[in-house]
């Protein structure tokens, strides 16, 4: 139940995906948010402090979903999937996994130029690495941005699909990341 | 007799007051400061400095007057202590420096005032936007140093006002202005 099988996702997997798919929704609306947020804003310190410490943790979550890949692999393709179909959507998903990986240690680099290491909430710690290049917060700001807005327009033609598996193909592609088996 | 009141006036010479000497300021060896201090909230003061800058002076203490100064500040290079503020400070919510990585000084007019003091009056171009500034400043000395060098050193400060300049982006009534204060010393060249 909790393992993956050839044919559908056990539990951990469906939890770690819908897991991250909020999460990483959610740092994008509250990053997006808060760069304009004015200096007396109540959130003008709040909000940067959650989206740091939520970044942390889903790079947390994002490992040990890996790790979940590797003991528990998930499902075949279905049957009724094209080659096109397949293909695609695996560098989709590797782009995804590769995206959220560029976000964190871009995230990360802005925050930690000045030796400070990030609070996530007051639970504990990263500790800062310093400077590792010259200009390093505004390089590594710049490709937060871009890859952020990548990942976003990537996670919807994500979800695009997985709507058109459902809808147009009425597959069970999309059942099945709920969890439903064939 | 001759010789004599040629040797004199020749000597007479060697200790008439120099031509206006040129400085450069010693900014290889940092002794020289850019810094800035802003309210916070009205409860505190933020101290912040520009590390990049360059410049020279000429100067000559019997003809004040006649001095002339000229600084370049690389914007880029501010420097509050914390990465996240100086990325913000570089955007273009304040310095904007990737369409303004430079911001200049350049003296117009001296005024003395009392004792080693006198008034600074320049164009401070900041932010894309020139206006004219007085700096308050003073001498703070001038000799020679232990390496066979001769320098002089001065300091100055004024105040400005954020909007002047363009930085339009709001910390609160209390932090309208931002206080500039300048070291700089010299090297004769």
């Amino acid at each position: 139940m909790l393992k993956n099988s050839s044919s559908h996702y056990g539990v951990v997997s469906v939890v770690l995906h819908w897991l991250v798919a909020v999460t990483v929704f959610g740092l994008f609306a509250a990053g997006f948010w808060m760069v304009d947020l004015s200096y007396y804003s109540e959130w003008y310190r709040t909000a940067p402090h959650w989206h740091k410490s939520t970044g942390i943790l889903l790079a947390i979550v994002m490992l040990l979903r890996l790790l979940w890949r590797w003991l528990s692999p998930p499902p075949q393709a279905l049957a009724t999937h094209r080659s096109w179909e397949k293909k695609t959507s695996a560098v989709v998903q590797c782009c995804l996994y590769l995206g959220i990986l560029l976000l964190v240690i871009s995230g990360y680099l802005i925050s930690t130029e000045d030796g400070r290491p990030i609070a996530v909430f007051d639970w504990f710690e990263v500790p800062a690495l310093g400077a590792l290049f010259t200009n390093q917060a505004d390089i590594a700001g710049l490709v937060h941005e871009y890859v952020a807005y990548s990942l976003i327009a990537l996670a919807v033609l994500h979800g695009m699909a997985a709507l058109k598996h459902h809808y147009i193909d009425k597959d069970h592609t999309l059942k099945r990341m709920f969890g439903r088996k064939p | 007799m001759k010789k004599l009141l040629l040797a004199a006036s020749v000597a007479a010479m060697m200790t008439l007051p120099a031509q206006a000497a040129d400085y450069v300021i010693d900014t290889q060896g940092a002794h020289a400061f850019v810094q800035f201090k802003i309210s916070h909230l009205g409860y505190s003061w933020l101290y912040g400095r520009f590390n990049t800058f360059s410049g020279d002076f000429s100067y000559d203490a019997d003809k004040l007057t006649d001095a002339k100064i000229q600084l370049t500040i690389d914007t880029a290079s501010v420097d509050s202590n914390h990465a996240e503020r100086d990325k913000h400070l570089r955007s273009g919510d304040f310095l904007n420096v990737s369409k303004h990585p430079k911001a200049t000084f350049v003296s117009t007019k001296i005024v003395p005032k009392a004792g080693e003091t006198f008034d600074l009056h320049g164009n401070l171009t900041l932010n894309g936007v020139t206006k004219e500034v007085v700096i308050a400043a003073e001498k703070l000395g001038e000799g020679k140093d232990p390496w066979g060098g001769y320098r002089a050193g001065f300091a100055g400060t004024t105040t400005l006002t954020l909007k002047d300049f363009a930085i339009n982006t709001d910390l609160g009534p209390a932090s309208a202005t931002v206080q500039l204060d300048l070291t700089v010393e010299g090297i004769r060249k």
